[in-house]
């Protein structure tokens, strides 16, 4: 067999790229690009930096122009900071995207009828699936949700799963986001710079469109809204926002103005006689659905936290009287607990006699005596996160621990074990990024976006999120991550 | 339109008002002193934070490097530019959904801009082109504004603002020129006076207009004529009086809310000003009647306030 050439391969601007066990996105073997990267391969090759250092900063520019900042909790006052972009496209075959899609669509059907299940008759609790007091101790589980229907049955009608991908190639569900999750704009932000950046590449791999996001968002919220409301007229819908302090109130301006409907804070919503109103210029206007940004805690200070000043005084009992709907429904964050994330797979085999499509990530959950004991002897191995945080936060890695930070998660475990779970140290594949002038590799994960209303949709794309510092594996925005466009191809 | 969304597209408005005002106002104060002696310069300073709302420094020392400085980047003085454009913007991010894409970009490309700016280049280096460089921000912002939003309730909302921040801006400075009347009012003046007056014209951007209705003879009465009722003129008081009620006109057809209190409080400054003549408002004292044209003016401000931003919930479940 002959070696394969590492010559083209340390041609710049490749000259600083690194392989490990992770799967390399681009290449198969060191200087091998796969079939469906090998176009942005030569065009790299082709390409002088200098060009690519120019769209870069061109790029970060109008980032900044537009205002598509982020803010980072923990600094003084709120510092604005532009998203990093990376301009190298993530590319996605065909093939491999097809098998993402109905792997989520599988597990989206699945946790709705979990959620309406443990709201209702308990079936799965009843049968011994899923462990009763796990369920109970969570967090995120809202008594106040029990016995109320929800309109199509659907809980989750918005989500955005975290996958990665294992060293074998294959993709696994890292996480599930239920309750708010953010990005999309990002998502949307990217692909109009790549199109300007390499309109040619892009128009000959022949890239499923995103665009109409917006729009199949909308839809999906029209269709959950409640039956009264569509003799009356159009279905009134708004998206709540907590307001411009919140890190993500850029995609919340930004879904509103794309979907052209009318964004509101809990200070323009009123509640009356059950009736949800908004406070116009014109008076009081009625108000049928409300894709909320806005966590349930602070949804409404009567039911909820009392101290919220972000939430609409009265809003759940016009929720429970179904004036209103709520998208996503309230309290679905049981179901993307860390702990109960374990039990997905039986959650899938349960409601759709079918065997998961995507795999999990193996979990290790510290209720239990002998995985307890495990993970405490193994802790300079493995990744352990709390149960109800997410964004990256409440997190130890393992290997890049300090013993310090691993006695004080021992405390911390051992005070409460049901409050954490552990993993092993994922290898998440890794990406070419553009960074200092060259290509380099960087690990990077997928959040496709799903919507569920009428049915399922998946826009064919995503956020991929680069962690870009060298060999950190933590890619979230508020721990110096990044965004890279994700392109789908069509065939 | 949501009240909260009209409410911030009207403050945004008058705080980028503010910010263009007070920059051409330093600036033109700026060109003035080269003509002057110091000591003549001295009492300008005082009309120029009067103008500005910003108390004199206590210690009575009037320092032009320091003054200018506190009157363009100091965070601390609400009325500074910076904080003007920098309100400005967090007020058009509050409703960024509403505003066109371009003029967003225009707005936040100024506040990058002057906030950008050091102390010594605003003072020292490029005193005109910084002061310029607000100006014209502020007026392509207008523009923007004009060619990429729908000439809708929200444009109108912008629209009222300007209108109502200019008014009062115009009458405050009108008035603390006629505080003084050191002079025989329909007779032209001359050398030190007359660069005051000149000053005065150019701070409202009123100077080339003024020639071409009055001549280069300056006389304080026609002057006072040209800034409060000449009714062509975008930065008169009649003028600007006359938008203002036009917007709340608009504004009550699209809401339909007509007979409301805005209007008729802006429709009766309208008309006092379209009857008013000038010699009588000197003779019974043109301070008298910038203030009472500046005490309508908050009227029509709180009535705007009531009726549209903050009413109460018990009324409009009413209605």
């Amino acid at each position: 067999m002959n070696p394969p050439e590492p010559l083209t391969l340390f041609r710049p601007p490749f000259r600083n790229y690194q392989f490990d066990a992770a799967y390399d996105e681009m290449f198969s073997a060191p200087g091998t690009p796969r079939a469906h990267y090998q176009a942005l391969f030569q065009n790299l090759l082709e390409l002088p930096p200098e060009e690519l250092r120019k769209s870069q900063q061109a790029a970060d520019l109008s980032f900044l122009h537009q205002g598509i900042t982020f803010t980072v909790y923990g600094n003084d006052e709120g510092t604005e900071r532009v998203f990093p972009n990376d301009l190298l496209p993530r590319i996605i075959p065909h093939q491999e995207w097809r098998k993402i899609e109905n792997g989520l669509t599988q597990r989206i059907a699945a946790l709705n009828l979990f959620l309406e299940d443990i709201y209702h008759h308990g079936r799965i609790l009843a049968d011994g699936i899923v462990p009763r007091e796990l369920v109970y101790s969570c967090r995120h589980f809202r008594r106040e949700m029990r016995g109320l229907t929800v309109p199509r049955g659907i809980y989750v009608s918005i989500c955005g799963t975290d996958l990665v991908r294992l060293p074998d190639g294959s993709f696994a569900v890292l996480e599930d986001n239920l309750r708010v999750p953010s990005g999309v704009s990002y998502m949307l932000a990217n692909r109009k710079v790549l199109k300007k950046v390499f309109p040619t590449l892009f128009r000959d791999y022949g890239v499923s469109p995103v665009d109409h996001y917006a729009q199949a968002l909308l839809a999906t919220l029209r269709a959950l809204a409640p039956a009264s409301s569509s003799a009356r007229h159009e279905p009134k819908v708004v998206l709540l926002t907590p307001g411009v302090f919140n890190s993500a109130y850029f995609e919340h301006t930004f879904l509103a103005q794309q979907m052209g409907i009318e964004l509101v804070e809990g200070r323009d919503l009123l509640v009356h006689d059950n009736v949800v109103y908004m406070r116009t210029t014109a008076g009081l206007r009625r108000v049928d659905v409300i894709y909320r940004r806005v966590d349930d805690d602070f949804l409404d200070p009567l039911c909820f936290r009392q101290d919220s000043s972000l939430g609409v005084p009265g809003l759940f009992n016009a929720y429970r009287a179904g004036n209103v709907v709520l998208a996503n429904a309230i309290g679905t964050g049981v179901a993307d607990d860390k702990a109960l994330y374990a039990y997905v797979p039986a959650i899938i085999r349960y409601y759709l006699d079918e065997d998961p499509i995507l795999a999990n990530v193996q979990t290790y959950l510290l209720t239990d005596r002998s995985q307890r004991s495990y993970v405490l002897e193994h802790l300079d191995e493995l990744v352990v996160k709390a149960v109800g945080e997410s964004g990256g936060y409440g997190m130890l890695i393992g290997p890049h621990s300090t013993e310090v930070e691993r006695e004080e998660f021992r405390r911390r475990i051992e005070a409460e074990p049901r409050n954490y779970i552990a993993q092993p140290t994922l290898s998440l594949s890794r990406a070419p990024c553009f960074l200092d002038g060259e290509v380099q590799a960087r690990h990077v994960d997928l959040r496709p976006y799903i919507l569920y209303g009428e049915n399922v949709t998946l826009v064919p794309g995503g956020l991929t999120r680069v962690a870009l510092r060298r060999g950190s594996l933590v890619v979230n925005s508020s721990q110096g991550g990044g965004s890279k466009d994700t392109w789908v191809l069509r065939a | 339109m949501l009240s909260r969304v009209a409410d911030s597209l009207y403050w945004m408005s008058r705080y980028l008002e503010r910010a263009e005002h007070t920059a051409r106002l330093i600036d033109v104060d700026l060109q003035l002193r080269l003509d002057q002696s110091l000591e003549a310069g001295a009492g300008r300073w005082l009309r120029l934070l009067q103008a500005s709302q910003v108390p004199p420094p206590e210690d009575g020392k009037i320092d032009a490097e320091s003054l200018t400085n506190v009157l363009t980047l100091d965070r601390t003085n609400p009325s500074s530019i910076l904080s003007c454009v920098a309100a400005a913007r967090e007020n058009l991010r509050q409703v960024r959904e509403q505003c066109s894409t371009e003029m967003w970009e225009q707005l936040n490309r100024l506040y990058l801009q002057v906030n950008s700016t050091t102390a010594s280049e605003a003072w020292l280096l490029h005193t005109h082109v910084f002061f310029r460089a607000v100006q014209e921000g502020a007026h392509l912002f207008q523009g923007v504004t004009d060619s990429t939003m729908s000439h809708g309730e929200g444009w109108q909302y912008i629209q009222l603002g300007r209108f109502v921040e200019r008014t009062d801006e115009l009458a405050r400075l009108i008035g603390t020129h006629f505080g003084r009347l050191p002079h025989p009012l329909d007779q032209a003046v001359e050398s030190e006076e007359y660069l005051e007056w000149v000053g005065l014209l150019k701070s409202c951007a009123a100077f080339e207009a003024y020639c071409k209705t009055y001549t280069a003879e300056i006389r304080p009465m026609r002057v006072a004529e040209f800034l409060l009722l000449n009714p062509e003129f975008p930065h008169s008081v009649r003028f600007s009086v006359d938008r203002v009620q036009a917007a709340l006109v608009a504004i009550g057809e699209l809401t339909e809310r007509k007979a409301e209190q805005p209007v008729r409080l802006a429709g009766r400054l309208c008309a006092t000003l379209s009857f008013s003549q000038i010699e009588e408002i000197m003779a019974s004292g043109a301070n008298g009647y910038v203030d009472s044209v500046r005490w309508q003016c908050a009227q029509a401000h709180t009535a705007i306030q009531q009726v549209y931003f903050d009413y109460s919930v018990e009324s409009a479940l009413v209605s």
